[in-house]
């Protein structure tokens, strides 16, 4: 798209690069589209299961997914649909897996968390709280090994700090000097606790424990967290061992769709629009002049267009669900 | 006092997580917002404001260190009931179940015992997902020193969690997170004995085994069998180890078949325990080979499309209790 690509000169903000956080901006556009229709659509019935939405938390999955290279990889939670989406996963395909289509990404047997792209290097949203962490451990060691110049993400929620996986992780990633970047997301809650009864420590020291390079970015700025994810992979790429990025978020939504959030008073939840990732970034695209309505109407477009592709699509047979169980049964498929 | 009250099976837990705990103080409730938010599935309503927070704990995301936290607790002298928000995350707990728990008492010399309660909900039909809808009650039924428990409805729950918390042993106490809402009667002095079966249907040509939610898809098709003129007894196991060996044989000495029906994996699942058992010891009272009825060897899929076709449905006992009769 044509946009003006000086400077703007703008009071408030910091100089910025308008084509590249146009770009951010669409990524985040995508998300919050996606998932505003999936509020809907499980209101409607027409998403089985549960889903958990990370609408409010757009600039982080952007900004991370900004920096990576096609090499890379990553591993992500149950609120994982921004760090695929980001990632460039086929918003069609991702639909029919949330929808339990036949046609999903995992053909619709994994659903909304465990919605994966091999092909991407998504090694998969995940179920079980911290468990996508040494998940990305491994994909970094296959990095290093395989020498492909790829780093592996972990994205993770702050619940996931008390799990050992993580105190694990970070021994066994900076003792071998892994390109492995960990992502916390920290939106303040787990479930219907919130972080300060969940956590004693500090992300930070345990970084530092661990003597891991740890930098904290506001995770709504999207722009900075793009800047603070290109630092970090620059580091991670040269060699220099694992890196752990902060990112201060906000969840809007409850901790899964149809959750009340009688947990969180008032003031809390009135305030939680005050740092939309995107109101922030729609107001510096606009006032350097770019149309965002445009970029919004188009991704909507997109995103209904998934929609009717999803409902479209054929339930999956149960005769297939067998499938896959295993990539070779060995004498028992010789029977089949 | 004979106080019967129609309530849900998971009021009918916390119902009597609040009495034991009223009734001895060393009983104490942890795990993942069991306390300000009364536990993801509401089992642990009320109980904080009950028993404050020294008895009612949020504990972190932590699995592994909360259930070995309760092994030592129960060393000490408290009677822990920890709740894994699903069955799943045992993986994480296993350490504590299987190495610390189930094998202190004996490796010590049978100095002390662990009395502490696991609750934790198994099952599927809630499009949960691979992850979430797990029955995995056949690996700790496999561990010697783990009682496993698994109530079919609301009365059952109350009386089987207060035999699991009165229990000196390490109890697995399985609930069904599709039967949460189920209604029935509930006699607070009924009481249940641990490994203790239940004839939840009287009926002479087939006997179907089975515990849980299974026990209502049994009780279903026994139903529809009967205007077949087929008469299904439907035992009702209660409890998985130890497990009524004697009222199976008993039942099948009179019934002479049976289909052993769970919601769990079939391959190497508790009803393979209970089918070799019968040809074992009851051999001679079988007219027919004893069929299983459970899941395909596969994991729990998310579409509901897929997972109809997973779970266990009455139209598939009535199938296997046609065959065993045929
Ligand atoms: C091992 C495990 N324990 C518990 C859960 C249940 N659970 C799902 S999400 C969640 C809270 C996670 O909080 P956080 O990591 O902060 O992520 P957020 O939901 O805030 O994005 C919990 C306890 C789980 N899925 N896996």
């Amino acid at each position: 798209m044509s946009v003006d690509k000086k400077k703007a000169e703008n009071s408030a903000a910091a100089s910025f690069d308008v084509e590249a956080l146009s770009a951010l901006y669409r990524t985040m556009s995508l998300i919050r589209h996606v998932e505003t229709a999936l509020t809907r659509l499980f209101a409607n019935g027409e998403v089985p299961g549960f889903i958990h939405l990370s609408i409010g938390q757009e600039g982080v999955a952007a900004g991370v997914a900004s920096a990576l290279l096609k090499q890379d990889s990553l591993a992500t939670t149950h609120r994982g649909h921004g760090h695929v989406l980001a990632r460039g996963m086929d918003v069609t395909g991702f639909m029919k897996e949330i929808m339990g289509r036949e046609g999903g990404l995992c053909k619709g047997r994994g659903g909304s968390m465990h919605v994966a792209d091999l092909s991407l290097g998504i090694l998969g949203a995940n179920g079980i709280v911290g468990a996508g962490i040494p998940i990305a451990l491994g994909s970094a060691m296959a990095h290093k090994a395989r020498k492909t110049g790829g780093v592996a993400v972990a994205f993770f929620g702050d619940g996931a700090m008390a799990e050992g996986v993580l105190h694990e992780t970070l021994n066994m990633a900076s003792l071998w000097k892994t390109p492995l970047l960990l992502v916390c997301e920290n939106n303040g809650w787990s479930e219907f606790s919130p972080t300060s009864r969940q956590f004693a420590a500090k992300l930070e020291k345990l970084a530092e424990a661990f003597s891991v390079t740890y930098a904290q970015v506001d995770g709504n700025d999207v722009q900075a967290v793009a800047e603070a994810t290109r630092i970090a992979t620059d580091q991670l790429r040269a060699g220099k061992g694992p890196y752990v990025l902060e990112c201060s978020t906000t969840r809007v939504r409850g901790h899964f769709e149809g959750d009340a959030q009688k947990y969180r008073d008032a003031g809390e939840l009135e305030s939680v629009h005050e740092h939309d990732p995107l109101t922030a970034a729609r107001k510096l695209l606009q006032e350097a002049g770019v149309d965002t309505a445009a970029i919004d109407q188009a991704i909507h477009a997109e995103v209904e267009a998934a929609t009717e592709a999803a409902r479209a699509d054929a339930l999956p047979r149960p005769e297939d669900a067998i499938r896959d169980v295993y990539t070779q049964t060995g004498k028992q498929e010789a029977r089949a | 006092m004979n106080g019967t009250t129609e309530m849900r099976y998971v009021n009918a837990v916390t119902k009597a997580l609040a009495d034991s705990m009223a009734e001895d103080a060393s009983v104490i409730v942890m795990g993942e917002d069991v306390a300000h938010a009364g536990g993801s599935f509401k089992a642990t309503r009320g109980l904080l404001e009950q028993f404050g927070e020294e008895r009612v704990i949020d504990t972190p995301i932590s699995e592994s260190s909360i259930t070995s936290a309760a092994v030592g607790a129960a060393l000490t002298g408290l009677k822990p009931v920890v709740e894994i928000m699903f069955m799943d995350f045992i993986t994480l707990s296993m350490d504590a179940l299987v190495n610390q728990a189930a094998k202190a008492r004996y490796m010590f010399g049978g100095q002390g015992s662990v009395p502490m309660v696991l609750r934790t909900p198994h099952g599927g039909g809630l499009s949960a997902g691979p992850q979430h809808s797990q029955c995995l009650e056949a690996w700790l039924a496999h561990v010697p020193g783990l009682k496993v428990v698994c109530p079919s409805n609301p009365q059952d729950a109350y009386s089987l969690l207060r035999a699991a918390i009165a229990d000196p042993d390490p109890v697995m106490f399985i609930e069904h997170k599709a039967m949460y809402a189920q209604k029935g009667q509930v006699d607070t002095a009924q009481t249940v004995r641990i490994g203790e079966a239940r004839i939840a249907r009287e009926g002479r040509d087939v006997t179907l085994v089975t515990y849980g939610a299974t026990v209502g898809i049994c009780l279903k098709a026994a139903e529809e069998l009967a205007t077949e003129g087929v008469e299904a007894e439907v035992l009702d196991l209660r409890s998985i180890q130890p497990w009524d060996k004697a009222a199976v044989l008993e039942s099948l000495s009179r019934t002479h078949r049976a289909v052993v029906v769970h919601e769990a994996v079939q391959a190497f699942g508790v009803g393979a325990e209970i089918v070799a058992t019968i040809a074992d010891e009851g051999f001679d009272e079988l007219d027919a080979p004893v069929l299983r009825v459970a899941a395909p060897f596969m994991p729990a899929p998310f579409a509901s499309s897929l997972e109809k076709g997973y779970v266990v449905t009455a139209d598939r006992v009535k199938d296997a209790v046609r065959k065993t009769l045929a």
